[in-house]
C-alpha cells in the first residue's frame, strides 16, 4: 500500500470517528433532506423537480464549506502539521485527501439520497444520469476547493465559522435550493451567481434534470471547474504548517481570487 | 566520532523584535549524544526546529546530514526523527495506524517492536485522545525512531515519564548511539544530561556561553569541589587545620567535611596529614560540582564566566 492509499484510507476511517465531521457529512444533510422532504411538497409543490439536486448541493456545502475547514485549522493550531511535516508528509496530500475522502463520503450520502427520494417522497429523478454524475463530481470539487482553501487562510477555528457562513448563507437563500433562480429579482440573480450553489443548480437543471437552464449549463461547469482548480492551487501556495510561523507565501486575501471565475460568470454569462 | 553531521555556523534568528538566537555556531559528530541546555527562552526549541527544517533562519549556515534545512527540507525527513515537544497527532488514529502512516511515508515497513519496547503493546488498539501525556510522549518517540534515522533530535524526552520509562528510553538512547546514530538532545534535566551526552552546550540569550563535555564543563567552574573523610583517630576533625585550596570545612556525622578550590593539592595534604598523625583512613569521597551547579552559575551571572 502506497503512504498516498495509506493516508486515504486513514482520513476515511478518523472521518468516520470524529463526530463532527459525522454530523457534517452525513446527519446534518440526510437529516435537513428528510425534514425538507416531508415539509416542503406541503408548501411548495413545485420543489419536488428539483428535490434531488437541491439536496445533494445542500449535501456538498455542509461537508466541504462547514465540514472541511475547521479539522485543518485545528490540526495546524494543535501541531500536527509540524509532525507532518518532519515525517516527510507532503503539503498537497495533507490539502487533497481530507478533500478526497470528503468526496467519497459524498458519493454515498448522494446515492442516498438520489435512490431514496423517488421511492420516499415522488421526487423526478436525472433524465441525463452523466450530466447529474459530471455535475455533482465538478461541484464536489470546486465546494471542496473553496473548503480547504478556507482552511489554509483562517487563522482561528472561529474565523472558518465566519469564512465559511459568508458563502453558506446566501447560498441556502439565494443558491436556487429553496427558491428558484427565476423568481429572484434581476438584482439579486447577478449577485447569485457569485455562489457556487447557484451555478451548480443550473448545471444540474440544464444537463442533468432535463429542465431549461437560466443560463448556459456548461458555462456553470466550467466556472465550477476552474474555481476549483485556483482554489487548491491558492490552497497550496498560502498554506503554512505552523500557526505560531507566520511565514507565508502570500497574503491571506489572495484568497478571494477564487471568486474571479464566477466575477467572469456574472459578466458574460 | 570526527565526521561532523551537524553543523550550524552564525546562525541568527528573530521574532520582531525580540532576537532568539544571535550567532549561533557549533558542530555535532557523529555517533555523538550533544546536549543542548538552556532555560526557557534561551533559543533551544528555536535551534532545533530550524535544524529540523520547521523554521526558516534569518542568517547563519545549517547542515544536517548533508541537507540544508531550509532549502532541501523534503530530503531531510528520511534522515532525522523528531520528538517534538509539542507535537500532535489526530485525536481518534490509534496507536497501530500512527505507526503505519508514519513508517509508509519513510518507505519503511511499520516497527510494532518499538511500541512492545516502549511499553505500548496494551495501547496499540487505543486512539490518541485516550493515551497518557507520558504515553503520547513514547509513541512520539516510538514514531521518531520506527524510519531508523541517522540523527535524532529529542525535545525534553522524558518529561512525563514515570522512573522505569526513563531507564528504557537511556537504553535505546545508547543503543541507537552504538549504532551510529547522532543524537540531539535538549532538555532541562540536568542529570540526564549530565549522563547522557558526550558534549553540551548551554544557551543563554540566544547565544551559546559554553560548549564542551560535561567533565570539562563542571571543572571549568568556580563552584567548591566537596572533600567528606573519615578516619580511625579522627585526626581532621580539629577546626584550626589549615589545607591548601580549602576555603571552607566542618563536620558531619563523622565525616570532616572540606570545601575546596583546587582538589588535587588538598587531597594530597588530608593524605599526608593522616600519615603525619599515624591515624588511618576508613573513607574518603569527593563530590566535584555537578552540570546543574555549574548550569546555575552560568545562567544566574548572566554567563559570565
Amino acid at each position: 500500500m502506497t503512504a498516498f492509499t495509506n493516508h486515504f484510507t486513514l482520513e476515511f476511517r478518523t472521518g468516520i470517528r470524529n463526530r463532527t465531521l459525522l454530523l457534517m457529512n452525513y446527519l446534518f444533510p440526510l437529516g435537513f433532506y428528510l425534514m425538507m422532504g416531508f415539509v416542503m411538497p406541503v408548501i411548495n409543490p413545485l420543489f419536488l423537480e428539483t428535490m434531488i439536486p437541491a439536496m445533494v448541493v445542500f449535501a456538498i456545502l455542509a461537508a466541504t464549506l462547514l465540514g472541511l475547514p475547521d479539522p485543518l485549522v485545528s490540526a495546524r493550531e494543535a501541531g500536527i502539521f509540524r509532525s507532518y511535516k518532519i515525517n516527510a508528509v507532503p503539503a498537497n496530500s495533507i490539502l487533497s485527501i481530507p478533500a478526497l475522502t470528503t468526496g467519497l463520503h459524498l458519493v454515498i450520502v448522494t446515492a442516498i439520497i438520489t435512490l431514496s427520494a423517488p421511492l420516499l417522497f415522488d421526487a423526478p429523478t436525472p433524465v441525463n444520469w452523466s450530466g447529474y454524475i459530471l455535475t455533482f463530481a465538478v461541484t464536489a470539487f470546486a465546494c471542496a476547493g473553496i473548503g480547504v482553501l478556507i482552511g489554509v487562510i483562517s487563522s482561528s477555528t472561529r474565523m472558518t465559522v465566519l469564512w465559511s457562513q459568508l458563502i453558506f448563507l446566501p447560498s441556502m437563500l439565494l443558491g436556487g435550493l429553496m427558491l428558484p433562480y427565476s423568481m429572484l429579482p434581476e438584482a439579486v440573480q447577478k449577485i447569485a451567481q457569485l455562489l457556487p450553489a447557484t451555478q451548480a443548480m443550473n448545471a444540474f437543471n440544464g444537463l442533468a434534470m432535463g429542465k431549461v437552464a437560466d443560463f448556459s449549463p456548461w458555462g456553470s461547469l466550467i466556472i465550477l471547474f476552474t474555481s476549483g482548480i485556483l482554489a487548491f492551487g491558492l490552497a497550496n501556495y498560502l498554506f503554512s504548517w505552523d500557526s505560531q510561523n507566520s511565514t507565508r507565501r502570500g497574503h491571506p486575501l489572495l484568497a478571494l481570487l477564487v471568486l474571479l471565475p464566477y466575477l467572469l460568470g456574472m459578466v458574460v454569462l | 566520532m570526527n565526521d561532523s553531521v551537524i553543523s550550524v555556523k552564525d546562525f541568527t534568528k528573530s521574532y520582531g523584535d525580540f532576537v532568539a538566537v544571535d550567532g549561533v555556531s557549533f558542530v555535532v559528530h557523529r555517533g555523538e549524544i550533544f546536549g543542548l541546555l538552556g532555560p526557557n527562552g534561551a533559543g533551544k526549541t528555536t535551534t532545533l526546529e530550524s535544524l529540523e527544517g520547521i523554521r526558516t533562519p534569518d542568517g547563519g549556515t545549517l547542515r544536517v546530514a548533508g541537507v540544508d534545512p531550509t532549502r532541501e527540507s523534503h530530503k531531510l525527513g528520511g534522515k532525522i526523527g523528531v520528538q517534538l515537544q509539542t507535537s500532535g497527532l489526530p485525536d481518534s488514529i490509534t496507536v497501530d495506524e500512527a505507526m503505519k502512516f508514519f513508517c509508509a511515508y519513510h518507505g519503511v515497513d511499520p516497527n510494532f517492536n518499538l511500541l512492545d519496547r516502549l511499553g505500548l503493546a496494551e495501547k496499540r488498539g487505543a486512539q490518541y485522545h485516550q493515551l497518557s501525556t507520558g504515553q503520547k510522549r513514547r509513541l512520539a518517540l516510538a514514531l521518531a525512531l520506527a524510519h531508523n534515522p541517522s540523527v535524532i533530535f529529542l525535545d525534553e524526552p522524558t518529561a512525563g515519564l514515570d522512573v522505569a520509562s526513563r531507564v528504557d528510553l537511556h537504553n535505546i538512547m545508547r543503543e541507537q548511539q552504538e549504532s551510529g546514530t547522532t543524537i540531539i538532545l535538549a532538555t532541562h534535566d540536568m542529570a540526564e544530561a549530565e549522563e547522557m551526552s558526550d558534549r553540551v552546550a548551554i544557551l543563554l540569550d540566544g547565544s551559546i556561553k559554553t560548549i564542551g563535555s560535561p567533565m570539562d564543563i563542571t571543572a571549568t567552574g568556580a563552584g567548591l569541589t566537596k572533600v567528606s573523610v573519615r578516619t580511625e583517630s579522627s585526626s581532621l576533625s580539629d577546626p584550626d587545620i589549615t589545607l591548601p585550596a580549602v576555603s571552607q570545612q566542618g563536620s558531619k556525622d563523622e565525616y570532616s567535611v572540606f570545601f575546596s578550590t583546587d582538589i588535587g593539592p588538598t587531597v594530597s595534604a588530608i593524605i599526608n596529614h593522616i600519615e603525619a598523625q599515624r591515624d588511618s583512613l576508613i573513607d574518603l569521597r569527593v563530590e566535584r560540582p555537578s552540570l546543574e551547579d555549574r548550569f546555575l552559575e552560568i545562567t544566574t551571572n548572566g554567563g559570565s564566566q
